[in-house]
C-alpha cells in the first residue's frame, strides 16, 4: 500500500505498545529501566518533578550506557530524594548548596577530563528557584565557558519547597504565598518575566530545548540528543506542582499538556543561539482551559474576576504561537478560532 | 562499617519507606464494556477478538469471535452493523470498520478450513431445532458447544433460512452461506432438509428433551388493494425465494415494491438485476421513518433504484399503477390527500413485511400468540413446556444478527433448563463510554472504505457488491480500534508513575505495587482506554 500506515499504537503518544519491535519502545516503556528515581522517594502525590526527573535521567543513562553522574541543586528534588541516610538515587549524585548545582557539576566536568574519563558524563539539575534566581550566576557562567555539562531545570514555576513562593519564573497572575490575590492586580504581577530558555540561547551554546511531563517521546529524545553534544547545553522541563499550583493529583500530566497545547509554554529546540524545532499544537485550546483547574489562578474566574488578566495572559499565548510558528496545517482549532497558521 | 566523619548511620534506599501507606485511593484495572460489545444482538466480544486482530493474530482473532456467532463471514456482510453506529471512534474520526474485518475473519476461516472443536463431553441429550436459518443455526451450534445431540429439520430444499430466500446472493454468496452452514454440520449436526414438521407437540413426542422453533417469519403479509384482472401483484418473500431457487418470476421492464424496509430495496435491487430497466419504491412515509437501513438505501439509490415518499399504491391495472399522494400531518403521521398519479408498472411487489406461519403450533393452548409472532419467557421458553422459541418468530427486531443472539440466549437456557437450573446472566459492566476515554493518545486514521463494485456494473448481476479487506487492511482497521474499557497494553500506566509503582508484567499486563502507590490517580488518567478506576481505600 503506498498510504502510510498510521496505527493509533505505533508513533502514537503512549509510552508504549505491546505490538512494537524492541527498538521502538520508549525508555519508559522498558520493565529494565534505570528508575534513577526509585520508589519510596517523598514527594507529593502526583509530581510532576519526580516523574519528570526520572524521564530525563533514564533517558540519559540509556544514551550514556549508565555512565551519569548528577549533581543537584536544594529543592524539593534534593530533599524528598535524600532524607538522611535514605536515597532513592540510583545513580552517582552529589548535592552541594542551593545555588552551585552549575559550578559544582562544572568542577565534576573538570576531574572527569583531568582523569581521562571524558565517557562519563555529568548533568546539572535543580528546580526553576535554584536555576533562574539562585544559581543564575553560575549557570550563566558554566554556559559562557561552555562546560561539558547537561544542565536541566525542572520549572514548577515558584519555590514550592519553602511553601510556595514567588520565583523568576513564576507566571503572571499566578496567586503564591508571596504574591497573594488580592488587590488591582491579584497574584504575581505581569513584569517582563525571566525566560531561561531564551537567555540560554543567547549564550550561544550547543544546545537548548523545552519539554514537559506529558510528551515522554519529545523529552526522551531531546535528552539522547543533548548527550549527542559537548560543551554546555540546557534543558527545560515542565512540571506541574499539585502542592503548588493548587491542581489535583491526577491532573498533573493532563495540566502539562495543556500549557503547550494553549500555547502558554512553547515546546522548542535551539542549536547555537537559533531555533530549529518547533513542536506543533496538536489541538488548541484557550488559557482558560489550562487555567481553570489551577487554584493558583481562580482568581481569574468568577464574579470577582479581572477579565483583563485572562486577555493578557491570552496575549501571551498567541506572542507565542506567532513567534515559534505553534499552529500548523494539521493544527485542530476550537469552533470558534481563528488563527493563523503558521 | 568504617564510617567518614560525622556520619552515623549506614547508606539506606528510600525503597524502606512504603509511601503505598499515604494513599486514600487506590487504582484497580478493571475491564468495561466496549460501546461495540454492548450494541451487539449477536452478543459479541467485539474488542475481544479485534485485539487478537491487531497483533495479526487471525484464527485467535476468529476464536475469540466464534464464541459468539458461528457465522462471521455471513455477518461480517450482512449484518447492518449496530456496533460501529455505538462505537466510540466515531467521535474522534471514523467508526472502525468493525464488520469488514470480521468478514475478513469469516474469509480467511473458510480459506484457512478452519473447524469447531467440542470441548464439552456428550450429554447424551437430543434436541431438535426446527429451522436452519440465523437462529436455528446459531442454536444448534452453541448447543452441539455444549455435548448435546443436534438435529434440525428444514421444511425447504436447502438449509439457511431468509439468509438464503431472502437475502439476494449479491449481498450474500451462496458459497459463503454453504461453507459457513457445512462447518456446523462438521460438528456432527444433522440437518434434514424437506423435512417441514408439522406439529411441535408431535415432534416433543417423538423423544426429543428440547424443541426450539426457529420457524422464522416467512408469508408476505398481503393488503388489500383494488386491482383489475390482469394485474400483477407479487409478494417481496415470494418473489427473493423463487429468485433464490433459480426460478426467477417475469416482472417485466418496469416494476413498482410497495413498502419502505430491507425487503422492499432487495426486492427492487433484485428486479433490476432481472432485467427491470426501471423499478420504483412507493413508501408511505418519509425518508426518516423509513425501516430499512441506510446503507441499502444508499446502495439502492446508487443502483438507480428510484424511491417516492410519501405515497400509496391505490389501485392497480395492467400496465399501471394509481398512487396517491401523502401529507404528514401535525402528529407526523402521512394522512391521504385526494392526489393521484399513475405509474407505468409492469408488476408490482408488494413488501409489506412477513407474517409468523403458526400452524406449528395450531392446537396448543398454552402457548401465547400475540400479534402474530409467539410468546416467550425471559428464557426464550414458551408456554409449552420444553418448546422454546427465538428470531423472526417472537418479539424483537427482525434481524439475522438478532435471531443469531436468539439462538446462543436459546441454546444457552435449554442447556440449563436441561440441567434443572436456570441461565443466570453475568453482571454487566459498567459502560466504557466516550468520556471514559483519553483519547489524546490516540492518532488520527480514517477507516478503510470497502471498495464498491462500479454501481453501473452492480445493478446488472448477482455478483457481491462490497468487496472485503485484504489482510493489510485488516490489520490496520483492526488497529484503529480504541479498545475502549479494556487494557491493550499500551505501557502508559508504567510510564506515567512518579512513583514507580507500577509493575509491567508479561502479555501486555500490569500490577500496581501497593507498598509505593500513593493513589495520585495521574495512571487512571492518563489510561487511553479507560481501564483504570480509582476505589476508595477502605481504612
Amino acid at each position: 500500500m503506498s498510504t502510510p500506515l498510521k496505527f493509533y499504537q505505533v508513533g502514537s503518544f503512549a509510552v508504549g505498545n505491546r505490538l512494537l519491535a524492541e527498538e521502538q519502545l520508549s525508555e519508559q516503556s522498558r520493565p529494565g529501566r534505570t528508575n534513577s528515581l526509585t520508589s519510596g522517594h517523598r514527594a507529593c502525590q502526583g509530581c510532576g518533578e519526580a516523574l519528570g526527573a526520572r524521564y530525563a535521567l533514564d533517558a540519559a543513562m540509556a544514551a550514556t550506557d549508565g555512565k551519569i553522574v548528577a549533581v543537584n541543586a536544594t529543592g524539593c528534588l534534593e530533599v524528598f530524594s535524600t532524607p538522611y541516610p535514605e536515597t532513592s538515587w540510583r545513580l552517582p549524585w552529589l548535592h552541594s548548596l542551593f545555588g552551585n548545582a552549575a559550578a559544582v557539576a562544572t568542577g565534576v566536568s573538570a576531574a572527569l577530563r583531568a582523569q581521562g574519563k571524558t565517557d562519563i558524563r555529568v548533568i546539572a539539575q535543580g528546580g526553576d528557584g535554584g536555576t533562574v534566581d539562585i544559581g543564575f550566576g553560575p549557570l550563566s557562567g558554566m554556559f559562557e565557558r561552555n562546560d561539558d555539562v547537561l544542565y536541566i531545570c525542572y520549572d514548577n514555576e515558584a519555590y514550592m519547597n519553602t511553601g510556595v513562593q514567588r520565583s523568576g519564573a513564576t507566571p503572571p497572575a499566578a496567586r503564591t504565598n508571596t504574591t497573594h490575590a488580592v488587590g488591582a492586580n491579584p497574584g504575581a504581577s505581569f513584569s517582563q518575566g525571566k525566560n531561561l530558555p531564551v537567555i540560554a540561547m543567547a549564550h550561544g551554546i550547543p544546545y537548548v530545548a523545552t519539554a514537559t511531563v506529558a510528551d515522554l517521546h519529545d523529552l526522551e529524545e531531546k535528552v539522547k540528543k543533548a548527550m549527542t553534544f559537548r560543551g554546555a547545553r540546557y534543558l527545560h522541563i515542565l512540571v506541574p506542582c499539585p502542592l503548588g499550583w493548587g491542581s489535583r493529583s491526577e491532573e498533573t500530566i493532563q495540566l502539562a499538556r495543556l500549557a503547550k497545547e494553549s500555547g502558554l509554554f512553547p515546546v522548542f529546540e535551539a542549536e547555537y543561539g537559533e531555533v530549529t524545532e518547533t513542536k506543533p499544537i496538536r489541538r488548541l485550546v484557550k488559557v482558560d482551559e489550562y487555567l481553570k483547574p489551577q487554584k493558583r489562578f481562580a482568581h481569574l474566574f468568577g464574579p470577582k474576576a479581572h477579565p483583563e488578566q485572562l486577555i493578557a495572559i491570552q496575549a501571551i499565548a498567541d506572542r507565542n504561537i506567532a513567534k515559534y510558528k505553534l499552529v500548523n496545517e494539521a493544527t485542530q482549532l476550537p469552533a470558534d478560532q481563528e488563527v493563523s497558521r503558521g | 562499617m568504617d564510617k567518614p566523619f560525622a556520619i552515623t548511620l549506614n547508606i539506606g534506599s528510600s525503597l524502606a519507606n512504603h509511601t503505598g501507606s499515604w494513599r486514600n485511593e487506590r487504582p484497580v484495572y478493571v475491564n468495561r464494556l466496549p460501546p461495540c460489545n454492548d450494541a451487539c444482538p449477536a452478543g459479541e466480544d467485539v474488542q475481544g477478538w479485534l485485539y487478537e486482530g491487531e497483533a495479526a493474530n487471525y484464527e485467535q482473532a476468529w476464536r475469540n469471535l466464534v464464541r459468539d456467532n458461528p457465522l462471521p463471514a455471513i455477518m461480517g456482510r450482512i449484518c447492518y452493523h449496530p456496533c460501529q453506529t455505538a462505537c466510540n471512534r466515531a467521535q474522534v474520526d471514523e467508526a472502525v470498520g468493525i464488520n469488514s474485518v470480521e468478514r475478513f475473519l469469516g474469509d480467511e476461516a473458510i480459506k484457512q478450513g478452519w473447524q469447531f472443536k467440542i470441548t464439552a463431553p456428550a450429554t447424551g441429550k437430543k434436541i431438535l431445532i426446527v429451522g436452519s436459518g440465523p437462529s436455528g443455526l446459531s442454536a444448534a451450534y452453541h448447543l452441539a458447544m455444549r455435548g448435546h445431540t443436534v438435529t434440525i429439520r428444514e421444511s425447504a430444499a436447502a438449509a439457511g433460512g431468509m439468509m438464503r430466500y431472502g437475502i439476494p446472493a449479491y449481498r450474500l454468496p451462496r458459497e459463503v452461506l454453504d461453507a459457513e452452514i457445512s462447518r456446523i454440520v462438521n460438528m456432527g449436526v444433522t440437518i434434514e432438509c424437506n423435512a417441514k414438521v408439522e406439529s411441535a407437540e408431535a415432534a416433543l413426542a417423538e423423544g426429543f428433551d428440547a424443541v426450539f422453533l426457529a420457524i422464522g417469519a416467512h408469508l408476505g403479509k398481503r393488503a388489500f388493494i383494488p386491482a383489475g384482472d390482469t394485474a400483477r401483484i407479487l409478494d417481496a418473500v415470494s418473489v427473493l425465494h423463487m429468485t433464490a431457487d433459480g426460478q426467477p418470476p417475469m416482472l417485466g421492464r418496469r416494476v413498482v415494491v410497495y413498502g419502505g424496509g430491507n425487503t422492499a430495496l432487495d426486492a427492487a435491487r433484485t428486479a433490476r438485476r432481472l432485467g427491470a430497466y426501471e423499478a420504483i419504491v412507493v413508501y408511505r412515509r418519509t425518508q426518516e421513518k423509513m425501516p430499512a437501513h441506510e446503507i441499502e438505501l444508499k446502495e439502492a439509490l446508487d443502483e438507480g433504484i428510484i424511491m417516492r415518499w410519501l405515497s400509496t399504491v391505490s389501485r392497480v391495472d395492467e400496465g399501471k399503477v394509481t398512487i396517491e399522494k401523502m401529507a404528514l400531518d401535525e402528529k407526523g403521521f402521512p394522512q391521504p390527500t385526494g392526489e393521484f398519479e399513475d405509474l407505468d408498472a409492469d408488476s408490482v411487489i408488494l413488501a409489506l413485511g412477513q407474517e409468523v406461519d403458526l400452524s406449528v403450533i395450531e392446537g396448543m393452548k398454552e402457548i401465547k400468540v400475540e400479534d402474530g409472532v409467539i410468546e416467550v419467557d425471559e428464557y426464550l421458553m414458551t408456554g409449552r413446556i420444553g418448546l422454546f422459541a427465538g428470531g423472526d418468530a417472537v418479539p424483537g427486531e427482525r434481524t439475522a444478527t438478532n435471531a443469531i443472539g436468539h439462538g446462543k440466549q436459546a441454546a444457552r437456557a435449554i442447556d440449563s433448563w436441561l440441567q434443572g437450573e436456570k441461565f443466570v446472566h453475568a453482571l454487566r459492566p459498567e459502560l466504557a463510554s466516550f468520556d471514559k476515554l483519553n483519547t489524546w493518545y490516540y492518532s488520527d486514521a480514517p477507516k478503510t472504505v470497502r471498495p464498491k463494485l462500479d454501481a453501473a456494473r452492480r445493478a446488472s448481476n448477482f455478483s457481491e457488491v462490497v468487496q472485503g479487506l485484504d489482510a493489510e487492511t485488516a490489520v490496520f482497521e483492526a488497529r484503529r480500534c480504541l479498545s475502549c474499557g479494556n487494557c491493550f497494553g499500551c505501557d502508559n500506566c508504567f510510564g506515567v508513575c512518579p512513583d514507580n509503582a507500577v509493575i509491567k508484567l508479561e502479555g501486555g499486563k500490569y500490577e500496581i505495587n501497593l507498598d509505593y502507590c500513593k493513589g495520585c490517580g495521574i495512571c487512571a488518567n492518563e489510561c487511553p482506554c479507560g481501564a483504570i478506576d480509582m476505589e476508595l481505600e477502605r481504612s
